[in-house]
């Protein structure tokens, strides 16, 4: 089999095969090895269908000569690439409406904008059409979509509000406050918003209770992200730690000092083994999760930060982009491409679209789109995300997708470990200090507790006395049988010992275990 | 400067005409779908619980018998028949699939204790105890009509012959022309002949039952009640082995697909099942009845059996499981003296005291009639899911829940509380004498007395 072959059936096998040695049982044994044989079958058909299913290759951009990459603009591309694609690098002017944020559904077709100062725009992005657009005449802060494009939510003055597509206001949700950020887990169809005073609300859209809401004591939060790969909710706090957080625990699963200043942004590799944190010290820096250690540290700023599907790192500050990637197998993250927007543009939000060579910029005169080759995944599959779904597959993808709902209690920091049995941790045996200390206490409880009172001359203080006596020595009396079934234990095992040194080795094999003559 | 930019044309992903099915792409890359395990843990437990929800496994109940249900035939060359034959000499053949009596074969004079069919199924054999063996024509018109008005046609029989001792079992070999019953003696007939062709004899006892091999023509098993499972081989002039166990054999089951092993079913609530090359141990003990089993049939595919039991419940065991994976039970249904599992391995058949035959399906949940191959899918998909997790605490209580009738339940946890305590003194005994002289026999041996050659 060929390298690329295995590299593709390692993807698809999805972990170690587990080990069948340890197990006594004969007959699980042959049952697992089955099954174990059907997974590698399995893996290797998809490997090879791989081919067949996966008609589109993906972009790519590489410079000829003395060229760098990151000298190419965007201008260079549009020529030399076909007019569709052309349409998707423009440049939206709205200078009266404020910094603008962005957002995409998952299959990158329709994109939801809002300025700052009260805008609100849903576009579809295939024929780069406004579907509606509102002005709420408040700010908004955030905006998000919910699980399609018929519902987004936006972070207004003092509350978030839900809408429709047509722009009607479906829902004010006023238990979370006023909300600074907004993220929405897919799989759970949790709706997290991290408010003003840093409480952090999960609220199920679905049934709309409210799941979980906790303060985290930590001060204020510019940046939260939710991890695509376990649905963990990432801040940034203005002190540069970075907490993660499940709805079922009100303490953070993680906390960790990122940086030497506030933490301005962050975001999540697909894979989730990877984080960028950018903080006001002026570094960008890479994480792997999975041993919570630095990779790389990349000097400037960041506003915003976003990974695309293939694991291109975009950084916006002020008015330039830079796009950096990870080529030829090693980790560490180069400059790929870069763009500057208009001077005195600020950046506000850079965001990947998914299945498409597109990094969508909101800024502070409205909203740019500019082609990063090699960005986005070329082969989407219908049944997860569509870019060209007919209103007939949506409903029913809403349908199926609302079936498997995950609950909040599958949210956790390795998603593999749903399924496995925790593994028998040993009881310690308690040590002596600890076993007096137990005796005591059960000891003083006994002597607390109070006698009942007799009638005939049956509460007579030497019989009460005696009464306690008796109850102290029943409360003591199992552990004073535990304490000489070791006694006992012990010795017998010093005897055997002591026996067997007895003996020199000459004489070993006439020694018998009986303690006679 | 080389560049491409993913560029999709709506045309190639999307559909031309409204007629033309709309256009699916797959990408199997674990990668693009997030907490696999999660959603197919939930998938899982609402497989479970829908399983559930569609368990409704009784289809109907055939009335028609004056009295109890001593025995059933199935006819291996029609599906939708099955022969009965009742406590009073009432035996009938129904169709299944309208539940209607097709023929009726009056003239035993007492029970009828046995009821088989010939290898073609145009011969049916009912033995009685009135000391007589009847062989009639299966009137093969009417099987085909099942749309004629309920058949009160009724035949005379073939044949009578007339013995000493009261039968109480009957069995034709699978593939040839002779047949076997028990009584006194086990005696092999050939159609033709009024005495039997063979005699044999083992002991003083009746036998109970009688069940050929339906691999090997010549050889067959019998138990009889001197708690004994015997093997003959028609080949040899006298019987060929016996094993004796501590509790009679009400019925035997060979497995259809594994010749060479064959089922007991135990007055003492348990079925045996043996390899009849090697008799002095068994190969699993099925344990889950909490009274005597009284029949037994294993389905066409070999994999699983059910039971019937003196405790008013049917029970399927998996052929080398050790419990149950479903019970059966209703309130009018009592002590179940025959089953059937029908020869597409679909349905069940139960004859019972009340003079019912009841049909139930063999998988509760099953859709029954036309499943369309995405519906099929669907089903295949939701098993395999719900095994996969079904040793997970909220899916394994959903899968092993099952309603059991109060006295049922009590009488388990009875059962369970003696056999702890058993187990607990024979431990304490083996703990508190030397080592070897206390010896635990293990389960597959425990009831086994001894094998007699």
């Amino acid at each position: 089999m060929s390298e690329e072959l295995e590299a593709k059936v390692k993807r698809y096998l999805r972990g170690e095969g587990a080990n069948l040695e340890a197990l006594q049982d004969k007959k699980l044994k042959t049952q697992l090895a089955i099954r174990e044989d059907l997974y590698g079958k399995s893996a290797k058909a998809a490997a090879k269908a791989e081919k067949w299913l996966m008609p589109s290759e993906g972009g790519y951009l590489e410079a000829e000569g003395l060229e760098k990459t990151w000298r190419i603009k965007q201008e260079s591309i549009a020529r030399e690439v076909d007019i569709l694609s052309a349409r998707n690098q423009h440049d939206i002017i709205l200078p009266d409406l404020g910094p603008y944020t962005l957002d995409f559904t998952s299959s990158g077709r329709y994109m939801a904008a809002a300025g700052r100062k009260g805008h609100l725009a849903l576009v579809d992005m295939k024929n780069l059409g406004l579907i509606k657009e509102v002005q709420v005449r408040e700010t908004v802060r955030d905006v998000v979509f919910l699980h399609n494009e018929l519902f987004f939510a936006a972070a207004q003055k003092k509350y978030p509000y839900i809408y429709n597509r047509d722009g009607t206001e479906l829902h004010c949700l006023k238990e979370h406050g006023a909300v600074r950020k907004l993220q929405f887990l897919k799989n759970h169809f949790l709706l997290a918003s991290i408010n003003k005073i840093g409480q952090l609300h999960y609220q199920d859209v679905t049934v709309g209770e409210m799941v979980a809401n906790f303060r985290t004591n930590l001060g204020r939060s510019d940046a939260m992200r939710v991890n695509p790969f376990n649905g963990v909710v990432t801040l940034g706090h203005s002190s540069g730690t970075v907490t993660m957080w499940k709805p079922t625990s009100s303490a953070p699963l993680v906390k960790m000092l990122c940086h030497h200043g506030s933490i301005s942004a962050l975001a999540f590799h697909p894979n989730g083994h990877l984080m960028a944190t950018s903080g006001k010290d002026r570094k960008i820096k890479l994480w792997d999760l999975r041993k919570f250690e630095t990779l790389q540290t990349l000097p400037g700023h960041a506003c915003s930060l976003d990974f695309s599907q293939k694991g291109l790192l975009a950084c916006g500050n002020g008015s330039f982009v830079r796009v950096l990637g990870n080529f030829s197998d090693s980790q560490t993250y180069e400059k790929y491409m870069t763009h500057s927007i208009v001077k005195g543009y600020q950046i506000n939000k850079v965001l990947f679209r998914p299945y498409e060579d597109v990094l969508g910029i909101g800024h502070s005169m409205g909203w740019s789109s500019i082609l990063i080759p090699g960005s986005g995944e070329p082969n989407f599959d219908s049944w997860v995300a569509n870019p060209f779904e007919t209103s007939k597959q949506r409903r029913e993808k809403e349908v199926k997708s609302l079936l498997d709902k995950l609950p909040p209690e599958t949210i956790m920091l390795d998603p593999s470990k749903i399924g496995t049995y925790k593994p028998l941790t040993k009881k310690e045996k308690p040590t002596k200090q600890e076993r007096e200390a137990k005796m005591e206490e059960v000891v003083a409880a006994v002597k607390d507790a109070p006698l009942k009172k007799k009638t005939k001359g049956r509460s007579k203080p030497s019989r009460r006395a005696k009464k306690k006596q008796e109850s102290i020595a029943i409360a003591k009396r199992p552990f004073l049988e535990q304490q000489m079934k070791e006694d006992g234990a012990l010795s017998r095992k010093k005897q055997k010992i002591s026996e067997e040194v007895q003996l020199p080795a000459s004489l070993q094999r006439f020694a018998t275990k009986k303690k006679g003559t | 400067m080389r560049v491409k930019v993913i560029s999709r044309s709506t045309d190639e992903f999307t559909r031309e005409r409204s007629q033309d099915l709309q256009r699916v792409f797959r990408n199997f890359d674990p990668s693009l779908r997030t907490q696999e395990k999660a959603v197919e843990y939930v998938r899982a437990l609402n497989a479970a619980k829908l399983d559930k929800i569609f368990a409704r496994p009784f289809i109907g109940a055939m009335d028609g018998h004056v009295d109890a249900v001593s025995c059933m035939a199935k006819n291996p060359s029609y599906l939708k028949g099955i022969f009965s034959g009742s406590m009073d000499g009432d035996i009938r053949l129904w169709d299944i699939a309208s539940r209607r009596t097709v023929c009726q074969f009056p003239g035993h004079q007492g029970a009828v204790k046995g009821l088989t069919a010939s290898t073609d199924g145009r011969v049916l054999v009912s033995c009685g105890a009135d000391c007589t063996v009847r062989l009639w024509n299966v009137p093969i018109a009417t099987l085909e009509e099942s749309a004629d008005p309920p058949g009160e046609n009724s035949t005379e029989p073939v044949a009578v012959y007339v013995r000493q001792n009261a039968f109480r079992a009957v069995d034709h070999q699978w593939d040839g022309e002779l047949f076997a019953t028990g009584g006194a003696q086990v005696d092999v007939w050939n159609h033709n002949r009024s005495q039997p062709v063979k005699s044999f004899e083992w002991g003083t006892d009746s036998i109970i039952s009688v069940k050929f091999n339906p691999g090997e023509p010549d050889i067959l098993a019998t138990s009889a009640s001197d708690r004994s499972v015997t093997i003959y081989d028609l080949r040899m002039s006298s019987p060929v082995r016996k094993v004796i166990m501590m509790t009679r054999t009400n019925a035997i089951a060979w497995n259809p697909m594994e010749p060479m092993n064959f089922t007991a079913a135990n007055e003492d609530c348990n079925c045996y099942s043996y390899d009849a090359r090697k008799l002095d141990e068994s190969k699993n003990v099925h344990q889950d009845h909490v009274s005597a089993v009284l029949d037994i049939d294993y389905s066409p595919t070999g994999r699983e059996f059910v039971t019937g039991s003196y405790d008013r419940t049917v029970r399927i065991f998996p052929y080398n499981g050790g419990h149950s994976r479903e019970i059966y039970h209703t309130k009018r249904m009592q002590r179940v003296f025959c089953v059937k599992f029908s020869c597409d391995a679909s349905y069940i058949i139960s004859g019972s005291d009340d003079t019912n035959l009841r049909l139930w399906k063999a998988k509760a949940s099953e859709q029954l009639g036309v499943v369309l191959p995405r519906e099929k899918r669907k089903h295949e998909y939701h098993e395999a899911v719900k095994n996969r997790y079904k040793h997970l605490p909220e899916v394994k209580r959903i899968v092993r829940y099952r309603h059991l009738p109060k006295l049922i339940y009590k009488a388990g946890i009875q059962r369970r509380i003696m056999i702890d305590a058993a187990k607990r003194k024979e431990e304490r005994r083996k703990a508190h004498s030397a080592r070897g002289t206390v010896v635990t026999k293990p389960l597959r041996t425990r009831r086994i007395i001894k094998e007699v050659e």
